[in-house]
């Protein structure tokens, strides 16, 4: 069974929302906090609704609904959601009443806003899809959770076309705790500038970023994603990334392109760095942090951007660590850790019927050129390997 | 895929018992839970009954083996969840991979509640000790740790049909031969968050709660964790012991109707028993026994009785709401309720549904009222609905 990207809308920090350009247009701020770009929500929502919904169920909704259009499907076959904190404002909100009010009077719309599950059943409460629904809330593997989920259902043919996808809001009652807890750094800096200074702490951020997974090949497809793989304080993680490669028989070698989760902190990215005088040696590396900020389903994030790199067959500049030339990666690795105990690895590559596209295109020149034959078998060889 | 699921441990803890033993005690005994409330502080104290685990934190924390100031949703998932892995009794578990799912509903929100008060005075207040578990992953993590699992765990939150998802998961994880064992159910303790949450929606009962009945008016809230024990066939070979049944049907729906009530004709909860039914290749005159979702809400019970009566109609196996013994627990309840259904096999036993006293006008059948006993009871369907409209059922077979 294969798992293909069929389509992928993301809510971001960045001009990342049906935008045509793909990450040239960056938006720098200087903080410690990004907040995402909105998206016009009168496209997807009815407006008398709006201002009743949180920022995340908002987000959530609309990068859902891009998703099902820019793939033509109306109804997908289950929605799974993953998000760490869930509906962080209307929870502060509740909260607050009950001390501001010593727990009297209280409207209860916050309260009925407030379950993690809100994002997820507002999605299926808005297109009346009574498919499987599920919602995972498990720190910063809460994405990849849901990921796995949707692979499952396919393998199981229980389900096809699910919209899975991660949220997460930043309120600022949430940004000043985890501030004093140590997650930031203590100083405004430039998201662009993220990686500039050995320091403390990183910057927070938050999106969404739904796909619509497929067991059916299609050349519409972006990406077909390979594998997927959870490590719970592993104790190598070179050993792990290594053992998940084999088992997609494919080495380091086999690998075009990694991202990791590199987010500024130096004990976070203490691991990245050995990585890359090691296995990810001389193997070109991107980093996304600096443009979502650190937030648990910020992967969400990376895989929008991966799918996209691979059907695009670029990868941004903003996004490279160190210089390397112009490359269209066919299997890229996502390595991302959450606060060293968590660490997920997705392997993303081009699918078959974009590899016989671009197969189909050189053959045709190679063709006119009546060395056919030559390039037909290498390609064969080639076609084995995916 | 590995064709079935074994349930080979089970443990809970709720307001009608601390361990297996007690609570199927107080089942059998017709011994209800709810009291005044005596641990939180809150000015619903003598007002509105609650189902509270006759257990302060300091005795939770010595029977989990656990510091005593984390939040009471982990102390408590702790010891369900100890006590299922022990009475699974796997021998060798470090060689099979072992998975440990759970859900609940607010994560640590007992503490953060607290942290609240004085951080919402003064932003720099607040002791971070109490907010640092606040995420609902912390609580699953906590316990994993305790348990020494590690090849795999997740959280899921859907509300009150919470813990009958993570069953449902964890069934999925050994049948995509993922995980070989997997601990799964859910944890909830009271919280203001909650108990002022459902009194804004008017549907607390003041006196103890009456599920299925005409004159009900509403839940009683809960605390505690339920968890069972899921083998591969495999690994239930292995074992000295009968599994005590498996797990034949799942279902997840969504009602897809409003964010908090359910459809007038259950659309949601009609779909989770059919497609439960469906995978377990049943019909509905197999079951022998429905453990209803009833929390005693009068659109809950309205919509989950028209459900049944339009998927089982015109006959009706026993049922009954385990609710009016736990109250409704939330995100634990799908995992206690799953708990007494395997107990329902295992005992020959059909609870009754406590203080029942008027049927509904608009259902054909009410539940059972009595202690059913030495009942050939070969499948038990457990309902668990939620907010959201997520809806789920799962079907227990006996072997």
């Amino acid at each position: 069974m294969k798992v293909y990207i069929r389509s992928s809308a993301c809510v971001s920090p960045q001009n990342t929302f049906n935008s045509v350009d793909f990450l040239t247009d960056i938006v720098e701020s200087t903080g410690t906090r990004l907040k995402a770009i909105d998206p016009d929500y009168k496209e997807f929502i009815d407006p008398k609704q709006i201002r009743r919904m949180s920022h995340v169920i908002k987000m959530g909704i609309a990068a859902a609904k891009s998703c099902l259009t820019q793939a033509d499907i109306d109804m997908p076959g289950a929605v799974i959601t993953g998000t760490a904190f869930g509906c962080m404002a209307d929870t502060v909100t509740f909260l607050t009443r009950i001390v501001e009010q010593n727990e009297e009077m209280l409207p209860p719309t916050a309260f009925i806003q407030s379950t993690h599950n809100t994002v997820a059943a507002q999605i299926a409460l808005m297109l009346k899809c009574h498919n499987y629904n599920s919602t995972f809330v498990h720190k910063g593997i809460s994405f990849e959770s849901a990921l796995f989920d949707a692979i499952m259902l396919l393998n199981e043919k229980e389900a096809d076309n699910i919209l899975v996808g991660g949220v997460e809001e930043m309120v600022d009652a949430s940004f000043t705790v985890l501030t004093r807890l140590g997650l930031y750094k203590r100083w405004p800096l430039s998201n662009l500038s993220l990686y500039d200074t050995r320091s403390n702490g990183t910057i927070g951020g938050e999106g969404a970023a739904f796909f619509l997974v497929t067991s059916e090949e299609s050349p519409n497809n972006l990406a077909q994603l390979t594998g997927l793989k959870l490590l719970y304080n592993p104790k190598s993680i070179e050993e792990g990334i290594t053992t998940f490669l084999k088992s997609h028989e494919l080495s380091i070698e086999d690998i075009d392109l990694v991202i990791t989760g590199k987010n500024g902190d130096t004990r976070n990215d203490e691991v990245y760095r050995e990585l890359g005088s090691s296995l990810f040696k001389n193997k070109p590396l991107a980093n996304y942090k600096h443009l979502c900020g650190e937030y648990p389903t910020s992967s969400s994030f990376a895989l929008w951007m991966v799918s996209n790199i691979i059907k695009k067959g670029i990868v941004p500049e903003v996004v490279k660590d160190g210089n390397f030339g112009s490359i269209s990666p066919k299997k890229v690795l996502i390595y991302n850790h959450y606060q060293g105990k968590y660490h997920s690895l997705m392997l993303v590559s081009t699918t078959k019927a974009q590899f016989l596209q671009e197969f189909k295109q050189s053959a045709d020149e190679v063709s006119s050129a009546k060395q056919g034959k030559i390039k037909l078998k290498s390609a064969n060889q080639l076609l084995n390997e995916l | 895929m590995s064709s079935s699921v074994y349930i080979v441990g089970v443990g809970v803890i709720s307001a009608i018992g601390n361990n297996v033993a007690e609570n199927l005690a107080s089942l059998k005994s017709e011994h209800a839970g709810m009291g005044d409330i005596t641990m939180m502080d809150t000015i619903y104290r003598k007002q509105l009954p609650v189902a509270e685990v006759k257990l302060s934190n300091n005795e939770l924390a010595a029977m989990a083996d656990m510091p005593a100031n984390i939040s009471r949703t982990t102390l408590l998932s702790a010891v369900a969840a100890k006590e299922a892995l022990t009475d699974a009794n796997i021998p060798d578990l470090n060689n099979l991979r072992t998975g440990f799912v759970s859900a609940n509903s607010v994560g640590g929100m007992d503490k953060s509640e607290d942290f609240f008060v004085q951080f919402l005075g003064d932003n720099s207040k607040g002791k971070l000790r109490d907010i640092f578990d606040h995420e609902c992953g912390s609580m699953t993590e906590l316990v994993a740790d305790k348990l020494g699992i590690s090849d795999f765990m997740t959280t899921i939150s859907t509300a009150c049909s919470s813990s009958a998802s993570a069953i449902f998961y964890g069934a999925r994880l050994i049948k995509n031969d993922v995980l070989d064992v997997v601990i799964a159910g859910g944890t909830d303790s009271l919280t203001k968050f909650t108990l002022n949450g459902f009194n804004t929606l008017m549907i607390l009962d003041k006196g103890f709660c009456k599920p299925f009945d005409e004159n009900r008016e509403g839940l009683n809230l809960g605390e505690g964790s339920g968890y069972l024990v899921l083998a591969s066939e495999k690994v239930a070979e292995t074992l000295n012991k009968q599994p005590y049944c498996k797990l034949s049907g799942y279902n997840n729906s969504n009602d897809a109707y409003h964010q908090t009530a359910s459809s007038p004709d259950g659309t949601g909860s009609y779909l989770a028993m059919q497609g439960a039914l469906k995978k377990s290749g049943l019909q509905t005159a197999d079951i022998d026994y429905i453990n209803l979702h009833g929390t005693g809400t009068p659109n809950n019970d309205s919509a989950e009785g028209t459900a049944i009566k339009r998927l089982f109609g015109p006959d009706y196996p026993p049922m009954s709401s385990t609710k009016s013994y736990t109250g409704h627990t939330l995100g634990a309840s799908g995992g206690i309720e799953a708990v007494f259904s395997v107990l329902a096999i295992k005992n020959k036993l059909i609870y009754p549904n406590l203080r029942f006293e008027t049927r509904m006008d608009e259902l054909p059948f009410e539940p059972v009222k009595e202690l059913l006993i030495d009942q050939n009871i070969k499948h038990v369907m457990s309902n668990s609905f939620g907010f959201g409209g997520n809806c789920t059922s799962l079907i227990f077979s006996a072997i």
